[in-house]
């Protein structure tokens, strides 16, 4: 809020010294703050509008007639055998074998964010929990659940997707469980710094000299410290996710066909985007556009939960005084698939 | 005398490193089922006497402490083994792949060096300003773009549509230097700009973020208040002490990166360590795996040897211990 704001209150409450002024909470601060974002905003109301269409995808294919697998071998290819393109039939084109493109996208949209959501619950889950312990405890504990977490991050991760997928077989819970395994040690990191600095506070004292456990400081004193940037952490790991689940199943070792995946449809488009540049664009614009609304949505995120952001914008124009980088240590934000 | 202890160490550390890589390489490979490799071998349909006959070829129905200890026998030979494929000596396989690799990674680091310390420079120069705002989508835009998407993009937008005007000169697979460095240059275009492009936004984050910090520091005030311009406050004073976390990613990046370009290699078919791995892998190809696997794990090794001298070199504070 801004000094005018301020002083408009404080005159109203002058004014008018009966009516009660309404408290705001940091979170409704924060959330005032995210609305005021146009890009943020935007990104959610586009998040909003493909999860719609991904579980309306149903719904489409009985609107179209097209189901995702049905292939339709005379109206989808032509006589020569390329697909036929963008149209009234099917909106976006047909792939190789006559599917309906709209269709697969639709359905590859709810396989993108199912991936991209469980694994982000699993893997914040198992970060929180890994971070409060290592910080918490310290000690040895610390040192060995802090070693562990750099091992993880350091591994080249399609490697051992890779690894896992042919001993395991490729399958959707397959993907999961890898992305999953990979997700949560960013998390476990930032939150295992935040607790250490946490943990020497007056009130965790003060909940200590009042017989409160560990367990209880751990995940009642100081988890709701750490909420913010574990939701930037986590907004910023759904397109990871997303991006590392295309990857994979790009490669042939995450989801098979003929379900469709945004990332075997674009191994199928390889084939053939000379001839449908339609099989190559909307998929990739799909992932594109997804990616980067999560992208967008979580720097925005991070912008509104950090108070300094206000003020850094209010003195934009004084002497260039470097503004600090937003967000988390290490957070560092916004994953990326492997190369 | 102290870096010599130190080279020593490290080196001896490293070797019990890739020693416990590649013993994990290779006991997740037995967790495959027993005779799935000789049935993908086999080719179709394959008799129980052909079965046999591959298994035993390969020394698969021995005792896994006797198979492992054959591969550490070979191995301080300097023998990699034979690939179950082809036959072809591991050895060979990596002569002949690593120079692809080495040619996508170090075009590529060029340029994403080139344009993600640019970029970060001139963006923290001027935080909050116009171009930082700019900059900062086109961080995101490169995060958000999946390398493979951006790889067939390209083939589709730059490769496809130049090659049918009649413009040749920019090509997919891969040519070699020796080859003529224009034709290595129109091979390798594409594929560096695919590697660089994620990269590059990453370093430029990179950059911009330690740029500030530095800026914030107390000796950069002293330098303004000496009356300094700008531009050598930014580019004497605060450059040099900002790289160096751009530099120790730099090494892993590379040392990374050289283990196998995978998503780059397979969309532009460059035939490297990376697409070759993951052939390898598909086709439960131990001994190629376990040849590469040993490969990238020494390359990781060495960077960080190599990134925690540079260190020293560059910031007379650290000291090597």
């Amino acid at each position: 809020m801004s000094i005018t704001n301020i002083e408009a209150q404080s005159q109203a409450v002058q004014a008018a010294p009966v009516v009660m002024v309404e408290g705001r909470s940091q979170w409704r601060l924060t959330w005032r703050r995210l609305l005021r974002d146009r890009m943020a905003v935007a990104s959610g109301i586009v998040i909003l509008v493909i999860a719609g269409l991904a579980i309306a995808a149903p719904a489409f294919a009985a609107l179209t007639g097209h189901g995702q697998v049905q292939q339709f071998p005379n109206t989808g290819i032509s006589i020569t055998g390329a697909p036929t393109g963008p149209g009234h039939t099917f909106w976006l084109g047909a792939d190789e074998l006559g599917r309906d493109l709209f269709v697969r996208l639709l359905y590859g949209a709810r396989i993108s964010l199912f991936v991209g959501v469980v694994t982000t619950a699993i893997g914040t889950a198992a970060g929180v929990a890994v971070g409060l312990i290592a910080g918490y405890f310290g000690g040895w504990i610390d040192m060995a659940l802090s070693r562990f977490v750099d091992a993880v991050l350091a591994f080249p991760y399609i490697m051992l997707g890779l690894a896992l997928a042919v001993v395991f077989g490729p399958s959707l819970p397959m993907v999961i469980g890898v992305i999953s395994f990979f997700a949560w040690a960013g998390i476990a990191r930032v939150v295992r710094g935040q607790t250490i600095s946490i943990k020497e506070r007056e009130y965790i004292e003060a909940a200590r000299s009042i017989g409160a456990g560990p367990w209880r400081i751990m995940f009642i004193e100081i988890l709701p410290n750490l909420i913010g940037p574990v939701l930037v952490l986590a907004t910023l790991s759904v397109p990871a996710a997303i991006i590392f689940e295309a990857t994979l199943s790009f490669l042939g070792l995450g989801v098979q066909p003929p379900t469709a995946s945004w990332g075997n449809i674009l191994a199928g488009a390889q084939n053939y985007y000379s001839v449908a540049w339609w099989y190559l664009v909307f998929p990739a614009a799909a992932l594109l556009i997804t990616t980067t609304a999560f992208n967008l949505l979580g720097d925005g995120i991070r912008d509104a939960l950090d108070p300094r952001t206000e003020r850094l914008f209010a003195s934009r124009r004084s002497r260039s005084r470097p503004a600090p980088e937003a967000g988390p240590p290490g957070a560092g934000g916004t994953a990326r698939a492997e190369t | 005398m102290r870096l010599l202890q130190f080279l020593l160490r490290r080196i001896l550390t490293g070797i019990l490193v890739l020693w416990v890589v590649s013993l994990g390489a290779f006991l997740l490979f037995f967790a495959r089922p027993a005779g799935s490799v000789a049935r993908s071998l086999a080719g179709k349909e394959p008799s129980a006497a052909a079965l046999q006959l591959i298994t035993r070829q390969l020394g698969l129905d021995q005792p896994i402490p006797v198979q492992y200890w054959h591969f550490v026998d070979r191995l301080l030979h300097g023998n990699l083994g034979y690939s179950y494929a082809t036959g072809e000596s591991v050895n060979s396989i990596l002569a002949q792949d690593l120079p692809r690799t080495a040619s996508v990674v170090v075009g590529g680091m060029v340029m994403w060096l080139f344009v993600g310390l640019s970029v970060g420079i001139l963006s923290a120069a001027r935080a909050r300003g116009l171009f930082d705002r700019i900059a900062t989508l086109g961080v995101l835009a490169g995060l958000s773009l999946p390398t493979f998407v951006l790889g067939q993009l390209l083939l589709w937008g730059v490769f496809l549509q130049l090659n049918k005007r009649g413009f040749t000169w920019i090509q997919d697979g891969y040519a070699g230097p020796s080859q003529g460095i224009g034709t290595w240059i129109g091979h390798m275009l594409l594929p560096w700009i695919t590697l660089a492009t994620g990269s590059a936004a990453v370093y430029c984050r990179l950059t911009r973020g330690s740029l500030l910090d530095t800026l914030g520091e107390d000796y950069i005030r002293t330098a303004r208040a000496k009356g300094l311009t700008e531009r050598r406050v930014i580019f004497r004073h605060a450059v040099r002490a900002a790289l160096t976390p751009v530099v120790s990613q730099l090494g892993i990046d590379v040392g990374t990166l050289l283990g196998g370009v995978v998503v780059t290699e397979t969309v532009f078919g460059i035939g490297g360590i990376g697409q070759d791995s993951v052939n390898a892998i598909v086709q439960g190809n131990l001994p190629v795996i376990l040849g590469f696997v040993l490969v990238a794990a020494a390359f990781v090794v060495a960077a960080n040897i190599i990134v925690d001298l540079c260190y020293a070199l560059l910031d007379p504070r650290v000291r090597i211990t």
